[in-house]
């Protein structure tokens, strides 16, 4: 492997965890309650700029990134609570308009919470590249793949030997069903935004030393894990993962070998022959809707 | 006793109100103000401009109205956030010119907002001076606009000029996709021979992406490359810089005129020492030599700026201190607000000094500014330094 071929691969592994944190953040949500979170970037948001103000009143990392994590679980949660579960019985193309609405709304009190300049985030541990066979990856991305790696452990933890977790896993694959045998279908929708929340959150700190961080850093990171969520399938975590790794490599694959400026293009061309191929996803749940 | 209190700071408060009043209305009752427009992006994606843009002009129109106004006649700011919509700054521009029947307008803090609104002060016959950087803003000669910035071509020329002092030949450019980058990318191709400069690699990257060291490792690998140049704004060019130092490259690096902010210091840490750039003089300010002829100016701005607002001072705030100064000096020149006589007057301003440079202004030349009016400076230290 040459050494331009690590470097394109390390950094599309870090810009494609970040990724893949977005899509799980969408995927939980969705699967709760087959809803789009379009204000899932704003999280992302949140937890970068609440990280960057608790720092700047001289809180250390210990305790500003709980804080600023807890923070946006609480915007989730109040989220849910005051813009969604009120219109429950809406349709879910409803609830999705919702979502934006929410989005737009939290950017502009972020804008005037904090302010309209970017902001930087020191590096967790020191910012001295670290070499790996002619390649260079600061400490930082480490940090962004082992807490990516640490969380997906987790998640499956949960999801496969937590009663909460089997009972939200339960609600994403029948609704009815799950309630008939005594599942609170209305408290899973509830978590599940708080814990999506967390994970925009997480991603959104660790981002922000890399690539600072402002009240409109949302918009963009939303939209490449919505579309990193779409390739791996709507719904599955193992999908929301590698959907993110793999939009991460290939846009900097394409950005090394091919051109930079048709980066993006690339990137959405693949997803759409994938799509076209795979209309749910690389791991998406297989068969029709069922009328 | 509370109950009381209250009552009377709330009569006070009253008469109090009640006097400022008939301070200000009393002298606009004799005299007309003279109206001037602004439509400025205070908010959205554009406000580190227009934020101290609005700022300026506030201030010093406040200010020259304490010193008694313009011709006896006090100045009123009509001003609309555009937010950096093309679309918003065209409806603005209408509402300035058919409802509030302003007498000049400043403003336009992004290229596509200013040309959006050209045609409609070319058919109302109102002079407009726009505080954007491109070139096709007075290229070709508007008859009614004028610009204050310095153009992104100068801005190429004054990198090159400088290129060329140091040998550097062979560069690389890497720009973002925005409006600014993509103008500033252009100019630097098309003035790029004119130096003897060839540049041999062109990359570019998307406005949120997160890393940009797939593009500079393809830099880094292009033969020949003697220099970088970065044409952007905002967080791009930061993390460009920190990348930059990551993936190792030890050739001199450039940036454009749209980091000229401590921003952009602050972002990148310790990667942006050593990267040099070209910028207005408001930067050094106080670093300038005594005989600097902008020098009192800027000192004076800078201060008056920072005190008030207990903030730093940015170049954009710079335009539109020459975008208001300059129509003042017009409108005393010309005895009035006669649309037609401004205009001449701020085409035959000759010598105004201001913040962004020294102004000649001409019938073929309505921004008026040459070379000088950039510095070449460099980052040590954390803060900016004149290189001689």
């Amino acid at each position: 492997m040459s050494p331009q071929f690590v470097q394109y691969l390390l950094t599309g592994l870090t810009v494609g965890a970040i990724y893949a944190l977005v899509a799980l953040g969408f995927s939980i949500i969705f699967n709760a309650s087959h809803v789009i979170n379009f204000a899932q970037g704003e999280f992302v948001m949140i937890g970068g700029m609440a990280t960057v103000s608790l720092v700047a009143v001289g809180l250390p990392y210990l305790l500003a990134i709980p804080l600023a994590i807890a923070t946006a679980a609480l915007v989730g949660l109040a989220l849910e609570k005051f813009a969604v579960e009120p219109a429950r019985d809406a349709s879910v193309v409803t609830l999705i308009i919702i979502t934006i609405g929410a989005s737009m709304f939290l950017r502009g009190l972020a804008m005037l919470v904090w302010d309209k300049n970017l902001h930087a985030l020191k590096p967790i541990t020191g910012d001295k590249p670290i070499a790996i066979a002619g390649a260079t990856i600061l400490p930082q991305s480490v940090w962004v793949l082992g807490v990516t790696l640490a969380i997906v452990v987790a998640l499956s933890w949960f999801f496969g030997r937590t009663l909460l977790g089997k009972a939200m896993l339960a609600t994403s694959h029948n609704r009815l069903a799950a309630q008939l045998v005594g599942i609170n279908v209305r408290m899973v929708l509830f978590l599940s935004f708080g814990l999506s929340a967390a994970l925009g959150a997480i991603a959104g700190i660790l981002i922000a030393p890399i690539t600072t961080t402002s009240y409109d850093v949302g918009v963009m990171l939303g939209l490449k894990g919505f579309a990193a969520a779409i390739l791996g399938g709507l719904g599955s975590g193992i999908g929301a993962v590698i959907g993110g790794l793999v939009l991460g490599i290939v846009e900097t694959m394409s950005a090394g070998y091919l051109s930079s400026a048709y980066k993006d293009a690339i990137a959405f061309v693949i997803i759409l022959v994938v799509l076209f191929f795979l209309p749910s996803g690389l791991f998406g749940k297989r068969g029709g809707e069922r009328v | 006793m509370k109950s009381t209190l209250a009552k009377n700071s709330f009569k006070r408060g009253f008469a109090a109100a009640a006097a400022a009043f008939a301070l200000i209305s009393g002298p606009a009752l004799a005299q007309e103000p003279i109206k001037i427009g602004a439509f400025l992006s205070v908010t959205g994606p554009a406000s580190f401009l227009g934020d101290p843009e609005q700022k300026t002009l506030e201030l010093y129109v406040d200010k020259i109205n304490a010193a008694g106004g313009v011709l006896g006649r006090k100045l009123k700011l009509v001003s609309y956030d555009s937010a950096g919509d093309a679309e918003k700054a065209r409806t603005f521009a209408k509402r300035l010119i058919d409802q509030d029947k302003v007498d000049v307008i400043v403003g336009g803090s992004t290229t596509g907002e200013t040309m959006a609104v050209i045609p409609l002060v070319e058919a109302a016959q109102i002079p407009f001076i726009s505080l954007a950087g491109a070139v096709v803003i007075t290229e070709p000669v508007k008859k009614w606009v004028f610009k204050t910035p310095q153009s992104d071509r100068m801005a190429c020329e004054k990198i090159f000029v400088d290129m060329q002092s140091r040998k550097l030949s062979k560069i690389a450019l890497i720009s973002g996709n925005g409006a600014f980058d993509k103008s500033m990318r252009a100019q630097c191709m098309d003035v790029a021979k004119n130096y003897g400069i060839q540049i041999v690699a062109d990359e570019t990257y998307g406005a949120g992406d997160t890393d940009m060291t797939a593009q500079l490792t393809k830099i880094k690998n292009t033969a020949g490359v003697q220099a970088v140049l970065n044409a952007g704004f905002g967080a791009g060019p930061a993390i460009v810089t920190k990348n930059y130092r990551q993936v190792g490259i030890t050739l001199p690096f450039y940036q454009s005129h749209g980091v000229a902010s401590k921003e952009y210091i602050k972002l990148s840490g310790g990667a942006a020492e050593g990267v040099r750039l070209p910028a207005g003089a408001l930067l050094v300010a106080d670093g300038l030599p005594a005989n600097d002829p902008q020098r009192a100016v800027l000192v004076a701005y800078k201060h008056e700026y920072e005190s008030h607002y207990k903030s730093d001072v940015a170049t954009f705030g710079g335009h539109a201190w020459d975008g208001l100064m300059l129509a003042v000096d017009a409108i005393k020149k010309a005895g009035g607000t006669d649309k037609a006589k401004v205009r001449d007057a701020i085409e035959a301003t000759h010598g105004f000094v201001g913040i962004d440079g020294v102004f000649n202004m001409s019938p073929t030349d309505h921004m008026g500014l040459n070379l000088s009016a950039f510095r070449m400076l460099e980052i040590k230290g954390g803060d900016w330094t004149l290189v001689k």
